[in-house]
């Protein structure tokens, strides 16, 4: 059931989206397809689809060459960013209509989507219609409808992305639950690396039609290969040359081998940690350091304090390309 | 008027969003839909002054029944005034009851034909490119700005008897339902060309993405969301075939019981001075006409219902 | 391949049903040659014809402008009572059989009537005369203007207008210096519209004036009664000169419609 994206281009007109793009997706796992807006996410999530077709390249879903294959035929379910409810249809219709479409008894078709709206927990609303329903609902039964036929793949653009902030976090994490009850291959898209580090197996990071790195969340967070990635998964910040995460820092009041002299500019206490701005180089920096710590050194603006990443910190050359 | 239709090129002139728009303002008193999205009221600002929206109301009434009301309902009285006996049997009358038939059954007829090849050019124009798609999309306006006397001699002559391409529907049914169909072109295309370009793509990606192939997609998620555009349209081409008269004059030659529609044999009626059989005539045209305007008015806010 | 089978058929109804016949009209009437096109259209009946329609046309397109922004006015900007009544009645033009307004018309301004009577007393003849063909025409296209103003007007929305009173302007000074310029295009766009609808106008006029040549003929009439007369030359210089008036007219609807939007 994995999905095997080999060098894959794709241009729109003359823009290229997707430059000789490959990812492979374990069976059984769930990947986060993660990056900014307008980096060939949702186009390869739709290549792997069948919604577009790339220029060059191949995909192959299960073992079998799907480049060439309509939509229709891949068994892939799609759930989009807007829901694309049938809202002509009652929630139950849109839900059957898979199975419908496959022609399956009417018997069948009730037992099948009486379970899924169990499982989305939409029973109550089987005879209503979409534009009755919330944004969140609206998308559970997106997902009931795309798993009621059940696909070897499912696919999520930005499922999350029309919702508010709260409801988003409860869908992630319901997604997470879901996933390890149904154990569908699944690939979603999104520009938000929490979500993508709270719900995924795996990231691929993708920019400019480019894949950055991929790998589990551990490791893209922590052992970025290149300054993008870094930037992209996490706050960070430039200590003498060098990329490094502000909560890898250590700060004293003494100089220590490979440490930097820095002027405090200010002290946030934010909650339970605390936030140390400074200036060196010429340029602004600064950590996040516990307030135990911070107690300890108590800093004022205007101190001096030498900074230097912690010994198991990864670091990154601030050029590296 | 289809200033605030979405289409992409410029709407038309005498449009038949006309009718369904009227619905547009009437929601606005109450705070109602607009694209600006936001919920308008009138305010008392403007408003203190009652008197002058009485003097307003009072003139703007006034030039309605002035014009419009008093006319019509002369009409309705005119035709009933010898009583209701009298009115049947002017509708009776053996070429005013061939005329109603006529004039029904052939925009029946038209009505469905539209409703096909309205939504076919619709679609086409819509959903297919070309080299000239711009220029055949503004063509289909012409028969609103035409008017109806010269669309009736602009088809005499090709499909008239000195027709070069061997067609000659002079004084045939056919040559009615041509004139017919010429002048409600436009109808059904205008009122459905928005409708399918806002149509959400998605919608018909997901029907792809779940198994259903090109034309079950059309028939279970196109189409029923056109549906009320489709029937709007329809409705309106019905209603202006029945009404028609300019472009059936010429062609039909107007022979009684074979070619004359009803607002042909109502003008005859008037010039002869029988003017209770044409108003009875009259009548029934202006009752099909509310009926249809009710119809239309009953699609558009099932349209509206299912679009939100 | 679908594709190419739908874009066929559409092309070609609209090839039989638009296209042939008005590429024929033309060829028919420039056929003979610019000579005699000029010569039928500058006849004097031709010509009659032609001032009798622009006398028309200019009295119906002022009383429905008029008319037109006074009721979009009260529709957007005022409750009353009748409202949506007044809203669909406007409507109702549109779907009344031109050969009705005629006859509508006839019977409560025809002579015999007591208005129609009373009026020719005082030597106002309506019906078989001008007044009653700008009554008809105004009829017809009574919608037009109304329709063409009600969306910018809701769009404008009234805080402009409110600014405009709160600073000291007294009605009509806000309706002139805000409101006015706010509605420009769309308000043109409607009288265009009207316009075309007037010049175009057959079937009510045929009824209501008598068609009286040279005297109540517009060119509408004209075309028919020069067809009827088998002068066909008269009668299609005369059908291509509207024609040509009906593209004018969509050219420049199309040209103001993006600014109707855009206000």
């Amino acid at each position: 059931m994995g999905i095997d994206v080999r060098n894959v281009n794709k241009a729109f007109g003359s823009t290229p989206v997707l430059r000789d793009v490959s990812v492979d997706v374990t069976a059984g796992s769930l990947t986060a397809l993660l990056g900014p807006s307008g980096g060939g996410k949702s186009t390869l999530l739709r290549v792997i689809a069948g919604l577009e077709k790339p220029d060059t390249g191949t995909v192959v879903i299960s073992g079998v060459d799907a480049t060439r294959l309509a939509p229709q035929r891949r068994n892939v379910g799609f759930v989009f960013q807007h829901y694309a409810a049938f809202k002509h249809m009652t929630v139950f219709d849109n839900v059957a209509f898979g199975l419908q479409v496959r022609k399956r008894s009417k018997s069948e078709i009730r037992a099948r989507v009486g379970e899924l709206l169990e499982l989305v927990h939409l029973e109550a609303f089987a005879t209503r219609y979409p534009a009755q329903l919330s944004g969140g609902q609206r998308q559970r039964m997106a997902l009931a409808r795309a798993l009621a036929v059940e696909p070897q793949v499912l696919l999520l653009d930005e499922p999350f992305g029309a919702l508010d902030a709260q409801v988003r976090k409860e869908l992630r994490a319901w997604l997470r639950r879901l996933h390890d009850e149904v154990h569908v291959t699944t690939v979603f898209v999104t520009h938000d690396q929490e979500e993508a580090i709270e719900v995924a197996d795996n990231i691929v990071v993708l920019a400019d039609g480019e894949v950055r790195q991929a790998g589990t969340p551990a490791e893209v967070y922590d052992q970025p290969v290149n300054p993008f990635v870094m930037r992209f998964l996490g706050p960070v910040t430039n200590i003498g040359d060098r990329l490094v995460r502000p909560h890898d820092l250590e700060l004293s009041r003494d100089a220590e081998p490979g440490s930097s002299a820095a002027e405090v500019t200010r002290v946030l206490r934010l909650g339970f940690e605390v936030r140390v701005e400074m200036r060196l180089d010429n340029h602004d920096a600064w950590a996040q350091i516990t307030r135990r710590a911070a107690d300890r050194l108590s800093l004022r603006p205007g101190d001096t304090v030498y900074v230097r990443p912690n010994a198991e910190a990864r670091t990154l050359a601030a050029d590296a390309a | 008027m289809t200033v605030d239709t979405q289409q992409v090129q410029a709407p038309g002139p005498p449009a038949p969003d006309s009718l369904p728009s009227g619905n547009d303002a009437e929601a606005t008193g109450r705070g109602g839909r607009r694209s600006g999205g936001r919920s308008w009221r009138p305010s008392s600002v403007i408003d203190q002054s009652g008197s002058v929206t009485m003097l307003s109301l009072g003139g703007v009434v006034m030039f309605l029944s002035l014009i419009v009301l008093i006319p019509l309902a002369a009409v309705v009285w005119r035709s009933s005034e010898q009583g209701l006996g009298y009115f049947w049997q002017a509708i009776r009358t053996p070429d005013a009851w061939a005329a109603l038939k006529l004039t029904i059954a052939a925009s029946l007829v038209v009505a469905l034909v539209n409703l096909v090849m309205g939504t076919l050019i619709a679609w086409v124009l819509i959903r297919d490119d070309f080299p000239g798609k711009r220029v055949v999309d503004a063509l289909i306006d012409l028969p609103f700005a035409l008017p109806t006397i010269v669309a009736g001699l602009v088809l005499l002559g090709i499909y008239g008897p000195e027709s070069p391409i061997g067609i000659n529907l002079a004084y045939s049914r056919a040559g009615v339902v041509a004139a017919l169909l010429f002048v409600t072109l436009p109808f059904v295309v205008r009122t459905v060309q928005p409708v399918l370009l806002e149509l959400d793509a998605e919608m018909e990606e997901a029907a792809a993405s779940l198994g259903a192939g090109r034309w079950l997609t059309f028939r279970r998620i196109i189409l029923p969301n056109l549906l009320p555009a489709v029937l709007s349209g329809t409705a309106l081409a019905f209603t202006r075939s029945m009404a028609e008269f300019g472009s059936t004059v010429l062609i039909s030659g107007n022979l009684p019981f074979q070619t004359q529609v009803a607002s042909v044999q109502i003008f005859g009626q008037i010039e002869s001075d029988n003017i209770t059989g044409a108003a009875a005539v009259s009548t029934v045209l202006l009752a099909v006409a509310l009926v249809a305007l009710v119809t239309l008015d009953l699609v558009q806010r099932w349209g509206r219902r299912i679009n939100d | 391949m679908t594709k190419h089978i739908l874009r066929s058929a559409a092309l070609l109804y609209l090839l039989m049903l638009l296209v042939l016949p008005l590429a024929f009209i033309a060829y028919r009437t420039f056929e003979a040659g610019l000579g005699t096109f000029w010569a039928s259209l500058t006849s004097p009946s031709a010509l009659h014809a032609f001032r009798v329609t622009i006398i028309v046309a200019f009295w119906a397109v002022l009383l429905n402008t008029i008319f037109g922004v006074a009721t979009a006015l009260l529709l957007v900007r005022h409750t009353f009572i009748g409202k949506r009544g007044l809203n669909a009645l406007i409507d109702l033009p549109l779907a009344v059989s031109p050969v009705v307004v005629g006859l509508a018309l006839i019977l409560v301004y025809g002579r015999f009537t007591p208005v129609g009577g009373w009026l020719d007393a005082v030597g106002i003849q309506i019906i078989f005369s001008i007044p009653g063909m700008v009554l008809a025409t105004v009829f017809v296209s009574l919608p037009l203007v109304v329709r063409s103003v009600v969306p910018v007007l809701e769009e404008l929305g009234d805080e402009q207008e409110q600014a405009a009173r709160t600073l000291g302007a007294g009605r009509s000074a806000t309706f002139r210096r805000i409101t006015l310029p706010g509605i420009r295009a769309a308000l043109g766009y409607g009288i265009v519209l009207c316009l075309a609808r007037a010049l175009g106008e057959y079937g009510a006029v045929a009824v209501v004036s008598g068609r009286l040549v040279d005297q109540t003929q517009t060119i509408t009439l004209f075309v028919e009664e020069r067809f009827q007369n088998f002068d066909q030359p008269a009668a299609f210089a005369a059908s291509t000169a509207l024609g040509l008036l009906a593209v004018a007219t969509l050219l420049i609807t199309k040209l103001i419609a993006p600014k109707v939007r855009s206000s």
